[in-house]
This record gives C-alpha cells, sequence and structure tokens, in this order.
C-alpha cells in the first residue's frame, strides 16, 4: 500500500529542492506533537497517483500519514464524498487531480475545484476549520511535488490538530472510506505504488 | 418549476436542538432539479449535522431519506416507515411537500430546511431566474411573453417607469446584480413582433383576487374526480 | 373665466390654465414628529412660488406623511401639491386618503408609481404596487368627473382634484417616453413635472417628439429642475440617483470655482440659465424647482429668473 512504507524512504542528494524543505513542519508545533494525523488523499490515476509512483521510485520522503483513493479522475470526487470521509474520522483530505487544462476528461479537475471549494464553505458553516480539505493539482511527472505536497498537507493538518470527530485513538478511516467510495475507487495497483516494489 | 434555497445551516441547525433522532427528508422532483433538496443535498446537510452534532458532544440520530415527490400522498407512504421512526423531521422540499408531510404525518413535527423562492426557469446551469407570480389571471399574451407582474419589480401593469435604464431596472441588489427591465425587453419583443400598439393600450387595475390577496386558492376539475 | 369651469380651482391650476408661467417648488416632510419644519420650508417658499409638491416617503424613506404636511403647508399659506405613491398604498387607502385630503383642503395631487423600497430605509417593507400611477390617475379621474370609486360603485360628493403625474425624459427606452406620457394623458392627467433636468439637448428632443403627437396641448407640462450647491452634489446626481443624466459639462462647470458660497453662487446662476433656456422651448408651461435640503435658494433663484412677482390669480 502506498501509504505503509514511504515513511522509511530518505530523500536522495539529488532532490536537494524538495528535500531542503523537510523537516515536516510538525518540528514547529510541539502543541500536537505525538499526533499523527490521517489524510485521505483522492488521487486521479492519471496524474497524482502515477507521481505517488514516481515519487516511490524517486525514493522521495513523504509521510505516511497519507493514505490514498484512486479515482479515475477527481472529476468523480462529490461533495458528500469529501464529508464522509471527515465524518469518517479523517483529519485532513484533499483531492489531487491533473494540472488545469490537462484533465483527460477535459474540465473533471476543475469540477473537483468547486466541489473542494464548496465543501470548505460547508465546512466553515459546521465550525470546522476549511484548511482541512484542499485541492492541489500536479502531472505524473512531479513526483517531488507529490511528496512535497504530502508533506506540507500532513504539516498542515497537524498543525490543525486532530479532526474534532475523529472516532477513537487508532482508528482508521481510510478503509470505510474505501468501502463508501464503493466503484468509484479504483483497485490498488499495490506493485507500482510502493517505492520498494519498484 | 419550484425552486428553493437551503436555509442558512446556524438556523437549521437550531431547529433540531432538543432532538434526539432527526431525519433529514428530500424531494426527488423540483427542489432536486434546483440543487437544493434532493437526496444527494438532503445526505450532505445530514452529514453536516451529525459532524457539527458530534463537535457539541451531543448525541444525536440522524438520518436521511428522500421521497419521489413529498407533495403527493402515494410517493409519502413510499418513505412513511422510516418517518415513523423519527420525532422530527427536517424537510427539504417545497413549501408544498413540507406541508404535505406535515399533515401525512401530524402531529409530527415537521421542519422547514429550505425557503422556497420561486417560480424559475434554469436560465443557465445552476442560475434560476423568477418567471411566474402564479398571479391567477395571465396577461402575458399582451406583454409579449413576458411578465410584469414578476419581472417588473413594481408589477406595473403600464411600465416602464422612469427607472428604466438602457434595459435594466432600477433595482440593483448585491444579490440580484443588475436585473432586466421586464417593461424594456416587452417593449423590444413587441416591436419585433409588430404589435408595439398593445405598449399604448391603457390597461386597467389588475385583478388581485385572484391572486394570494383573494385567500388561499382552490382547483376543483369535478369531470377529472374518480368515480 | 368663471371658477367653476376649474376642475378643482386651485392656484397652481388656475395660473396654468392662464397660460401664465407657472414655478413650482419641492419640501420634503421630516423625519420625525417636528411640525416646524414644514412651518419653516413654507415661510421661506411663500411668494416665491405658485404651489410645492410635498413628497410621499421620498426614495422609500418613513417621512411625515404628505396629507399631514400638505395641510400644514397650506396653513402657512402656500398650497401644496400632495404626492401619492403606488408603492404605500392599496387602491382603498388611496382613495380614503384622497377622500380625506379634499376634505381638509388639498386640491392638487401628483400621481407616481414610487421608488422602490430597496432604496430606502425599509426595505424588508412589503411594496403595495396594487395600481400603477397611470391606474391610479384613471382612478382619481373617474373619482372627480364620474363621482365613481374604481370599483365602479357611486359616491355623493366628488373630491375637486388637479391631477398631476411625473415623468422622466431620461429613462429608456427613449422613444417609448413620450408615449407614456400620452397613456398619462389619456388616463387624466392634467399636468405632469418631469424629473431633474441637467442635460437639455435630450430635454428638448423629449419635447420634439411631445410636441409631434401635440401633447403639450393637452396637458401642462413643467420642467424640473434642481439647482446644484456644488460639485458633490453634481456628481453624486450623475453617479447615483436613478434616472438621472447630467452631462460632464456641468460637473466640470461646478467644479471650477471653489466650494462653499462660490460654488452655491454658481449653482444658482447655472439654476437661473437653464430656466431661462427652458422657458423657451415651445409647450413648457413652467417649472419645478427641486431645491432638496436647500429651499433657501429658490427665492433668489425665481427672482434672478425674472420670474417676480408670482401672478396673484382670483
Amino acid at each position: 500500500m502506498a501509504d505503509e512504507p514511504t515513511a522509511a524512504v530518505t530523500a536522495p542528494a539529488d532532490t536537494a529542492a524538495t528535500a531542503a524543505q523537510a523537516p515536516p513542519a510538525a518540528a514547529e508545533l510541539p502543541a500536537n506533537e505525538g499526533f499523527e494525523p490521517e489524510i485521505i488523499v483522492f488521487a486521479c490515476h492519471y496524474c497524482a497517483y502515477a507521481a505517488a509512483d514516481l515519487a516511490g521510485s524517486m525514493r522521495l520522503q513523504y509521510p505516511s500519514n497519507i493514505r490514498m483513493i484512486k479515482l479515475p479522475c477527481t472529476g468523480k470526487l462529490e461533495v458528500i464524498h469529501l464529508l464522509r470521509a471527515l465524518e469518517a474520522g479523517a483529519d485532513g483530505v484533499y483531492a489531487a487531480g491533473c494540472l488545469e487544462g490537462e484533465c483527460h476528461y477535459l474540465k473533471g479537475n476543475l469540477w473537483a475545484k468547486k466541489r473542494v471549494g464548496y465543501v470548505k464553505k460547508l465546512l466553515e458553516e459546521i465550525g470546522v476549520d476549511p484548511g482541512r480539505v484542499e485541492m492541489y493539482n500536479m502531472s505524473s511527472a512531479m513526483g517531488p511535488q507529490f511528496a512535497e505536497t504530502a508533506r506540507d498537507f500532513t504539516a498542515r493538518i497537524r498543525g490543525l490538530g486532530p479532526n474534532p470527530v475523529r472516532p477513537r485513538a487508532g482508528f482508521t478511516a481510510h478503509e470505510v472510506v474505501l468501502k463508501q467510495m464503493g466503484d468509484l475507487a479504483m483497485p490498488d495497483d499495490s506493485a507500482s505504488d510502493t517505492p520498494s516494489g519498484s | 418549476m419550484i425552486t428553493a434555497e437551503r436555509k442558512p445551516f446556524d438556523e437549521i441547525y437550531a431547529m433540531t436542538e432538543g432532538h434526539d433522532k432527526v431525519l433529514v427528508a428530500g424531494c426527488d422532483t423540483c427542489v432536486a432539479v434546483c440543487l437544493t433538496g434532493g437526496e444527494k443535498e438532503a445526505e450532505i446537510l445530514a452529514a453536516e449535522l451529525r459532524i457539527k452534532a458530534k463537535e457539541d458532544g451531543r448525541d444525536v440520530q440522524i438520518e436521511h431519506t428522500a421521497a419521489i415527490r413529498q407533495c403527493e400522498w402515494e410517493y409519502l407512504d413510499a418513505i412513511a416507515a422510516k418517518v415513523e421512526e423519527y420525532p422530527a423531521v427536517l424537510s427539504m422540499a417545497c413549501g408544498i411537500g413540507i406541508q404535505s408531510m406535515a399533515e401525512k404525518f401530524a402531529p409530527k413535527l415537521v421542519l422547514p430546511a429550505v425557503n422556497t423562492n420561486m417560480l424559475g426557469m434554469p436560465q443557465e446551469h445552476a442560475v434560476w431566474l423568477e418567471r411566474c407570480g402564479a398571479c391567477g389571471e395571465c396577461v402575458i399574451g399582451d406583454t409579449a411573453g413576458i411578465c410584469p407582474v414578476v419581472r417588473c419589480s413594481k408589477s406595473l401593469m403600464n411600465g416602464p417607469c422612469g427607472g428604466s435604464h438602457d434595459g435594466k431596472c432600477e433595482v440593483t441588489t448585491p444579490e440580484k446584480g443588475d436585473i432586466d427591465c421586464a417593461w424594456a425587453l416587452i417593449w423590444d419583443r413587441l416591436k419585433a413582433q409588430g404589435r408595439e400598439e398593445l405598449m399604448l393600450v391603457n390597461r386597467p387595475p389588475k385583478n388581485w383576487s385572484k391572486s394570494s390577496s383573494g385567500g388561499p386558492r382552490k382547483m376543483v376539475r369535478e369531470e377529472a374526480k374518480p368515480v | 373665466m368663471s371658477a367653476t369651469q376649474y376642475k378643482a380651482g386651485s392656484n397652481l391650476e388656475k395660473i396654468l390654465s392662464e397660460g401664465k408661467f407657472a414655478v413650482t417648488g419641492e419640501c420634503g416632510p421630516p423625519k420625525s414628529a417636528d411640525g416646524t419644519v414644514i412651518e419653516e420650508k413654507a415661510k421661506i417658499l411663500k411668494g416665491f412660488v405658485d404651489a410645492v409638491n410635498i413628497t410621499d416617503n421620498q426614495t422609500a424613506v418613513v417621512r411625515v406623511c404628505s396629507m399631514a404636511s400638505g395641510l400644514q403647508a397650506q396653513q402657512n399659506g402656500l398650497e401644496a401639491i400632495m404626492q401619492m405613491t403606488c408603492r404605500d398604498r392599496n387602491r382603498l387607502a388611496m382613495q380614503a386618503d384622497i377622500l380625506g385630503a379634499s376634505i381638509l383642503g388639498i386640491k392638487n395631487i401628483l400621481c407616481l408609481t414610487g421608488d422602490h423600497m430597496s432604496f430606502g430605509n425599509h426595505p424588508e417593507a412589503k411594496g403595495v404596487h396594487d395600481l400603477d400611477a397611470i391606474n391610479l390617475i384613471k382612478m382619481y379621474k373617474d373619482m372627480r368627473d364620474e363621482k365613481k370609486f374604481q370599483c365602479g360603485d357611486d359616491m355623493d360628493v366628488a373630491p375637486a382634484l388637479y391631477i398631476g403625474c411625473a415623468e422622466n425624459p431620461f429613462g429608456d427606452p427613449f422613444e417609448f417616453r413620450a408615449l407614456r406620457l400620452k397613456k398619462k394623458v389619456e388616463a387624466g392627467a392634467d399636468f405632469m413635472q418631469t424629473q431633474c433636468i441637467f442635460n437639455i439637448p435630450k430635454f428638448k428632443k423629449w419635447m420634439e417628439e411631445v410636441r409631434a403627437i401635440g401633447l403639450h396641448k393637452e396637458i401642462k407640462i413643467l420642467a424640473g429642475l434642481t439647482p446644484l450647491k456644488g460639485v458633490g452634489a453634481a456628481k453624486y446626481m450623475k453617479n447615483f440617483v436613478p434616472g438621472m443624466d447630467v452631462p460632464q459639462e456641468i460637473v466640470d462647470r461646478m467644479a471650477s470655482v471653489e466650494k462653499g458660497p462660490p460654488a452655491q453662487a454658481e449653482g444658482k446662476k447655472l439654476a437661473v440659465e437653464m430656466i431661462k433656456e427652458i422657458a423657451e422651448i415651445e409647450g413648457v408651461a413652467g417649472v419645478h424647482l427641486m431645491a432638496v435640503e436647500w429651499e433657501v435658494a429658490v427665492p433668489e433663484i425665481v427672482e434672478m429668473a425674472g420670474l417676480l412677482p408670482r401672478p396673484a390669480v382670483a
């Protein structure tokens, strides 16, 4: 699984640009020390999911807090999916779609952006920090950026602290969300999405 | 179609206070088409309410359902079993649907989660404009198919008033932006139809007794009643 | 002409009927139960205008009602033109009020649609708009001439009314504006006051259209003018008042003089020039001076325009 072994991977010297931004911001936020957020990433299989693979192949470090759900396009992502992930206990959720203008289905990533924006509005209404959801864009060639995004978002969520409705310690939302997504989620290609396997 | 907008979340949430079981009931007809109160939106609202209640440490069970049409008894039968389980229902249907629920399941508490706002048409995707005021006596045959009752801010029978400029109404609000002057539209279309002489006719005061001013309205079609 | 031939026999009606150039003013009632405001304004204007418009919740802001204020103006020697908007009253109230006003001696009535509620201080109010201004004119004409209520019922004593209306020569569609005045004439309007004129060429063009259909012979047209106190007022009118057409030259002219007394003097001078130019236009029967919260300027302007003394009519 993409979300398990990556934490052990160290950044090679040639990715100095991204490696320079480590160590993760968690160290700056002692208040939430010891808090390991669970973050659900809805990743488009054309771009972000492949970028995660690349990050793995490049042995780039990104936090194991990231747990991926693969979609054929972020345009499949609906408002309720993001809310369900938070309700299930995820501390943060983000959609990672193709660069704007490069969606395989033309505008799927733009729809996702609007829906993420709407969810932020809903979260404000219910008193949950809208920063717990986000939209990112990247291409399949952007392995370092994938890792950087994962680190940045994890640091952000670490700073926000646990999801106020997180059910209990040790609970993971990923499985619940994956199940809720049903056929919308594509099967994991575990061989390729773990850096050790490539 | 009938359009509605969801009420502000805080107002809805306040309605759930004091209840330990609340059902959010969507309606899959008009309010679903205007993306406000269909099953999808009912599920979103239920999720929002659950998260907020959990944050507040309230122990409340909130679920959702949807009827094909809340304004018809038959479709309410289909959700009756579920509705019966909940002492309070937040209906996301239009005002008609909410009242049908309240009547069908009386004396159960049925609360409105939306504000029904107009009889509108989707001008473009996700944009609705008011088109009919259900005034009970249609005049648009003489006004080029444009309703002066709801599309003129002052419901003029003999417009436009002096506040019409460059085809826009004097009324502008941040929410509504520019409003087309209905009488400027009427003038232009009557001219295109070669019927501008209709603008010169002094139309008498409107008979508002056919509208809601005449009291609640009722329509009966004797010939169509079951034998 | 004997008094019995007049529709209402008001001072304004007599002056206009005799073909004399009329001057009307405007008074906004106070936004409180202060009984001195209209008295003070009446003292300023008395003898300098033939009658004064008493506004009816102008710009949809609550003020003392136009009937009480109109009565107060008349008690202070200034004839009232009571404004009545369709925004705040239904046909019952508008008929009841005109009967009441008539009993109190108010003879001139100005029938208006009214600015929309959204402009005023009660934007959440329900707009009535039972009738429009044209329906209102016709209703009052039928009360006066046919002794009939709008529903068709008869009444014993008809109100004596001189019925006015307003029209905006700068509204759109421009080609329909003169035709809309024709509708008001057909409905029964006796006199008409225009929206504030700043763009005289456009007003002249509108008057050409009015004359082309002979309306200037059927209705007394009073040209509306607002003296400008300074460049700020000019800019405000240009940019924020709906239905206003203020040419840039006027803004520039007001900007060319110092603020305060020099600007006020320029504003008055401009108003006088405009009165003189407008008085020459065929079909203009008078001017309506809307010196909003600047009533003190009116006597001087009227004098400088050579319109004193105001004619005395029997």
